[in-house]
């Protein structure tokens, strides 16, 4: 997984909520720097790239472990 | 040119006041110009007191732990134990409050604009409503629904 300056787990908590929660996180963000968010929000893995997509900030990473979904999400 | 949504709320129940919020919220946080038009029942969605109810009356859709028939739905207490039912559900799914996700709207410059017209009709009053909202008409919201890429009844 890559360097990250921030990082917030919103696990537990439904759509809309991460994408709520990395608008938040991300707007704290000077450009350049790294969100790693985790999610277990089944619809996160869809909704957070389209917030990424939507937003210009880069997805830079995403994978899958015990469950919980995790994103690398550049400020762009 | 950021995107634009127009919504109308024109449903006063703890399930009708997701939608416009959620939703509103959400484009926000996409980089959307949002703003929800309140009319009606709606403006329930305003108040400072935010005590919004279900009901399965009339609905046979919403799930019950076992099916009540209608007529035993009009019973007093009914709606308030769906309410209830709903509400500890939505908190175990980690599904935000309407109130977080008005919250949401505001901290993120969605304008809330109650419609002037039915504020007087059912003569509520400013004292009545949440800090940071404005008023207007209809032609205020086609004004800006002419402009909308997305706009909603609801």
């Amino acid at each position: 997984m890559s360097d990250f300056a921030a990082e917030i787990d919103t696990s537990g908590l439904n759509c809309p909520l991460p994408v709520l929660k990395a608008r938040k996180a991300l707007s704290g963000l000077p450009s350049g720097q790294r969100l790693h968010l985790i999610a277990t929000d089944r619809g996160a893995n869809k909704d957070i790239p389209v917030f990424c997509k939507m937003t210009g900030n880069p997805l830079i990473a995403s994978h899958e472990t015990d469950n919980k979904l995790h994103f690398i999400i550049e400020k762009g | 040119m950021a995107k634009k949504l127009a919504i109308i709320a024109s449903k006063g129940t703890l399930d009708g006041g997701y939608p416009p919020f959620l939703l509103a919220s959400t484009a926000a946080a996409l980089g959307f110009e949002a703003k929800i038009f309140f009319t009606f029942y709606g403006l329930q969605l305003l108040k400072k007191d935010l005590s919004l109810q279900v009901s399965p009356l009339g609905n046979p859709a919403m799930p019950m732990p076992v099916p009540v028939p209608n007529l035993l739905q009009i019973l007093p207490g009914m709606e308030a134990f769906a309410t209830w039912m709903m509400r500890r559900k939505l908190k175990k799914k980690g599904v935000a409050s309407v109130a977080e996700l008005r919250e949401a709207c505001l901290e993120t410059d969605v304008e809330l604009i109650a419609c002037q017209m039915t504020v007087d009709l059912f003569d509520f009053q400013d004292k009545d409503f949440i800090d940071g909202i404005s008023h207007g008409g209809a032609a205020t919201f086609l004004e800006f629904a002419s402009e909308a890429d997305i706009t909603l009844y609801i």
